[in-house]
């Protein structure tokens, strides 16, 4: 039995359990690791996972089930059973549920690759590895670490609406982190980011990062770091790197812009959103550099992708323009629910799990500047750049940041490194501060981005430049 | 075929592709979960899975490799154990392999709960409706969860072990005017889970805290509830109790020394509730007492950081383990004894848990008030606490909490679902949520708790399997950096 003869015999039966919509996604992903530390590979692991998930509309309540087996019989069984919840789903009913319209589809769709990712060797991809920390490690990390990753996904999706597509996406990328002990505290330099870098390419993303280059300044920095002055604590003008500002679109934007949390419909978990619907197109969300974009269609990038999780194509949306909030990420449900004409941007991280409401590319565009005048334009100031910790409350406005790094800009220059720098504001506020864009922009990855119940892990691109906030509270410390 | 049937296939397998030399092990699971999920009063989602996954690790000619799958037809075994070999062979070597776990003999574990197995989605929604009903028109959202897995283990130097573990769990809060108030409770049994109950607690806590004032940043003396006790338990254990991070000199763990207040006793105890009785390498599990009486006395190992330790596997094998390292996630923090008062300072329970990780009474139940709920103040035990603060805060709940720095364990995070003013043993006023930023360890450190309740909660994680168990705890001071409007 093909995998869109299993998902169509789950849609089949869900339909003539009872429901009035039905979808299923049958999906199988290949998943290698691989880590190493002080020179050595610790750890090198490869899954395989394929099933099916069935969603099933009956009245206005949602049924999922999912199972493990593709059979006719485990298909239609799975599709009973979404049905089944779906009936239970009435016993605490909501409002009328309908979905915005979507045409139906019959399509395939690939993620570019030049170098598949699983075909290179594991001994390269070793040697890669050991090379980077090992070289770390002779030059002073205490703990000097590296890591890639690779998925290899394919679906197949049928709908009761008549979709039927299917994709392959292939996402790969890695990192290296050097991590210094001191007394009383650590200090850690990572390269190029927190996680390093991912996106929806071959192993060609890995190769262009040039690890073993750069290893020997990442684990000068760490040490350098422990006796490096704190950074100081008070306000003063923000410098953020790209790999920064990533994170802080992620967390004050992203998620933000979320329509069911914007609904409340992760008001438990997850928590809500600061945005009030009624204020779509009017609220003023930053300065007029700030143009953010909901954007599935950027090559390579790791938030891309041909169709979503419900069949509505990739689309680029607006969702900050000129400063002004005009956009959010919704679901053909939730969509339905605030009165807007568009989905696309819902998601599972695999067969097992519910299409959920998840960040595609969500990035600035560029702006005029580069980060050296940035530097130059500012008198009084901290660069920090990647990201060390992050938290930001439930409603998405207050956060507080921690990079690995900093460094004193005083008189146009870039002075001393600081260590533990940390700042912290409001979003829209902090926003609203931007007075200093970079045309420097890099579609950073994030490949860990937690949401839902059952928990999900979802993959999500954030272009982003250096960019300068005035008058940002600093150096907040225990 | 049953999972040891699936784990001795597997590692047979690996004998006949490999030689008798290989070594091998297979972790088989089967899982059943359900969760119904709540939001604006009424379900929006709902969802069940069925799986199985097999795990295998072998460790060939040196060199030492990972494989999972979802498949467990003879063809979906044979290609998990080909590519694990391969990936294998293509390894570096790996001198520091500590070996397969011997055959030993491994707890019997819990009987899991057949109601809770079997529990279908209509008795999840019959407690989600108790829950949204004893809300009494208040907003309500959260969750309610059974899981079942059952599985075996098996290894080539002969050492099997199998299990099975049932566990529910019910969150959710109710909103009004802008509060949010919390309930939470996990349970071996779905029957042990109120819904109403939970719901009329979490309603009475959202009306408790509208109108919440702003109070500037400092230092405050706090009452925690179990739920913001949990996060505290659960960032020792992932940073302090890591016997990886312990030996990379990450951890500020320092066992044989007085680090924490002599009230403090944390033991690592999975058999205390429904689980598996062995860990992914095989080894059985069982109560590893972490801080007795305030001295740091173990951290959690696998074989493999066991093995660098010298002391050996504590049964705390996982995934991750081999980068994150090896965390204790079934974290009971002892209630004071029965007889001893809350307030002003606790005598030290004395002795732990060692032995069978039962000293200090306390409960997996949520404690019901005589004559209902009170509102800010949800049971005897806080109220005990909160009756002996001159000034303080109550807090309900911890949210979105990340390391600074690990060895210090300096952590940022904010309030959530409630925060209460105490003025002379008596909550005044809804406090707007604050941003903290606080070492864990400091905070409980010598001199720094002032009290400990005499009954535990048992708080679910996002994942079943994983709990922290808790009484409220009063500590002398917490660093509130800002308030999280501004």
């Amino acid at each position: 039995m093909s995998e869109f003869d299993a998902a169509g015999a789950a849609v089949q039966a869900a339909l003539d359990a009872g429901a009035r919509y039905a979808d299923a996604r049958v999906m199988h992903r290949r998943y290698e690791s691989m880590s190493a530390r002080n020179g050595d590979i610790e750890e090198l692991t490869q899954d395989e996972s394929i099933g099916l998930g069935v969603r099933a509309l009956v009245g206005s309540s949602w049924g999922f089930h999912a199972v493990p087996e593709l059979s006719d019989a485990a298909a239609r069984d799975a599709g009973r059973r979404a049905a089944r919840i779906a009936a239970a789903s009435a016993r605490v009913p909501g409002p009328p549920i309908d979905l915005v319209a979507v045409e139906p589809t019959v399509a395939s769709w690939s993620s570019g690759c030049d170098v598949d990712p699983l075909g290179v060797p594991l001994s390269d991809k070793g040697d890669l590895l050991v090379r980077a920390t090992g070289t770390m490690r002779e030059h002073g990390a205490d703990l000097a670490e590296g890591l890639y990753q690779i998925w290899d996904t394919a679906k197949w999706f049928v709908s009761s609406e008549g979709h039927r597509i299917d994709q392959r996406i292939r996402e790969c990328g890695g990192g290296i982190s050097a991590t210094s002990i001191g007394d009383g505290e650590t200090q850690r330099r990572s390269y190029p980011s927190y996680r390093g870098q991912y996106g929806t390419t071959g192993w060609e993303l890995v190769t262009s990062l040039d690890l073993v280059g750069h290893a020997a300044r990442i684990a000068e920095e760490s040490r350098a770091l422990l006796t490096a002055p704190e950074c100081p604590a008070g306000e003063t003008d923000l410098i953020l790197g790209g790999e920064q500002l990533a994170l802080q679109i992620h967390e004050s934007v992203g998620h933000a812009i979320e329509l069911d949390r914007i609904l409340g419909w992760e008001a438990a978990f997850a928590g809500t959103s600061w945005l009030d619907l009624a204020q779509l197109g009017s609220l003023r969300y930053g300065s007029e550099l700030m143009n953010v974009t909901i954007d599935p269609t950027i090559p390579g990038a790791l938030g891309s992708f041909g169709f979503d999780d419900e069949g509505s194509p990739a689309v680029r949306r607006d969702a900050v323009r000129e400063g002004r909030w005009v956009g959010v990420l919704a679901g053909r449900d939730s969509a339905a629910v605030a009165g807007l004409g568009y989905g696309g941007s819902v998601r599972a991280d695999g067969w097992a799990r519910l299409p959920m409401v998840r960040m595609t590319n969500v990035g600035l565009e560029p702006g005029p500047h580069t980060l050296d005048e940035i530097i130059a334009a500012t008198d009084d100031g901290v660069l920090m750049d990647v990201n060390r910790s992050w938290s930001i409350d439930d409603k998405r406005l207050n956060f507080q940041f921690g990079c690995e790094v900093g460094w004193e800009v005083k008189n146009g220059r870039r002075g001393r490194m600081l260590r533990n720098p940390t700042y912290t504001g409001i979003g829209p506020l902090f926003w609203r501060s931007m007075d200093m864009l970079s045309g420097e922009i890099v579609p950073w990855g994030t490949p860990n981005c937690g949401k839902g119940q059952p928990g999900q892990i979802g993959h999500t691109g954030h272009p982003s430049a250096p960019a300068r906030f005035r008058n940002v509270r600093v150096g907040v410390r225990a | 075929m049953s999972e040891l049937e699936i784990a001795g296939r597997v590692v047979e397998l690996v004998r006949r592709l490999a030689g008798p030399d290989a070594q091998a092990e297979a972790v088989v699971t089967r899982t059943d979960l359900a969760l119904t999920r709540f939001a604006n009063s009424f379900i929006h989602q709902n969802v069940a899975e069925s799986g199985v996954t097999v795990r295998l690790r072998v460790h060939a000619d040196g060199r030492t490799a990972s494989g999972g799958g979802s498949l467990v037809d003879p063809d979906g075994l044979r290609a998990l154990v080909e590519r694990t070999l391969t990936a294998a062979r293509l390894c570096p070597p790996d001198p520091a392999w500590p070996g397969l776990t011997p055959p030993s003999p491994v707890p019997p574990g819990t009987t899991p709960d057949e109601a809770t197995v079997h529990a279908d989605p209509d008795e999840r929604a019959a407690r989600v409706r108790a829950f949204v009903d004893a809300a009494g028109g208040l907003e309500a959202a959260g969750f309610c969860r059974t899981s079942h897995r059952s599985g075996a283990f098996a290894n080539s130097a002969g050492h099997t072990a199998q299990g099975s573990s049932a566990e529910a769990a019910m969150d959710g809060i109710a909103r009004t005017g802008g509060s949010d108030g919390v309930a939470r409770l996990c349970a071996d049994r779905l029957a042990d889970l109120d819904g109403a109950l939970l719901g009329a607690r979490a309603a009475a806590k959202a009306r408790a805290g509208v109108d919440p004032v702003e109070l500037p940043p400092g230092r405050y003396e706090v009452v925690l509830e179990p739920a913001a006790v949990a996060d505290l338990l659960q960032n020792l254990a992932w940073y302090g109790f890591n016997g990886k991070r312990y030996a990379e000199r990450q951890s500020f763990a320092e066992p044989g020394a007085a680090q924490f207040d002599p009230a403090v006793s944390l033991v690592d105890d999975p058999l205390h509730a429904s689980t598996l009785p062995y860990d992914l390498e095989g080894t059985g599990r069982g109560p590893l007492t972490l801080v007795d009486a305030g001295v740091t006395r173990a951290v959690a190992h696998d074989r493999r950081s066991g093995a660098e330790a010298g002391s050996g596997s504590t049964g705390h094998g996982m995934l991750g383990a081999a980068t994150f390292g090896p965390i204790p996630r079934n974290l009971r923090l002892l209630p004071a004894p029965n007889g001893s008062t809350p307030t002003g300072g606790t005598p030290a329970p004395g002795g732990g848990a060692a032995g069978g990780g039962t000293a200090g009474g306390g409960a997996d139940v949520l404690p019901v008030v005589a004559g209902g709920v009170t509102g800010a103040v949800a049971d005897p035990d806080t109220a005990e606490l909160v009756a002996g603060m001159e000034r303080g805060l109550l807090v309900s709940d911890f949210w979105y909490t990340r390391v600074l720095d690990p060895k210090s364990l300096v952590i940022t995070g904010l309030t959530r679902n409630g925060v209460w003013l105490v003025e002379d043993g008596v909550p005044t006023r809804a406090v707007r949520d604050f941003r903290f930023t606080e070492s864990y360890p400091r905070a409980l450190g010598p001199g720094a708790v002032r009290g400990l309740g005499r009954r535990s909660v048992r708080q679910p994680d996002r994942m079943d399997g994983s709990w922290w168990q808790a009484p409220p705890l009063r500590l002398a001071t917490w660093n509130f950096t800002g308030g999280a409007s501004g």
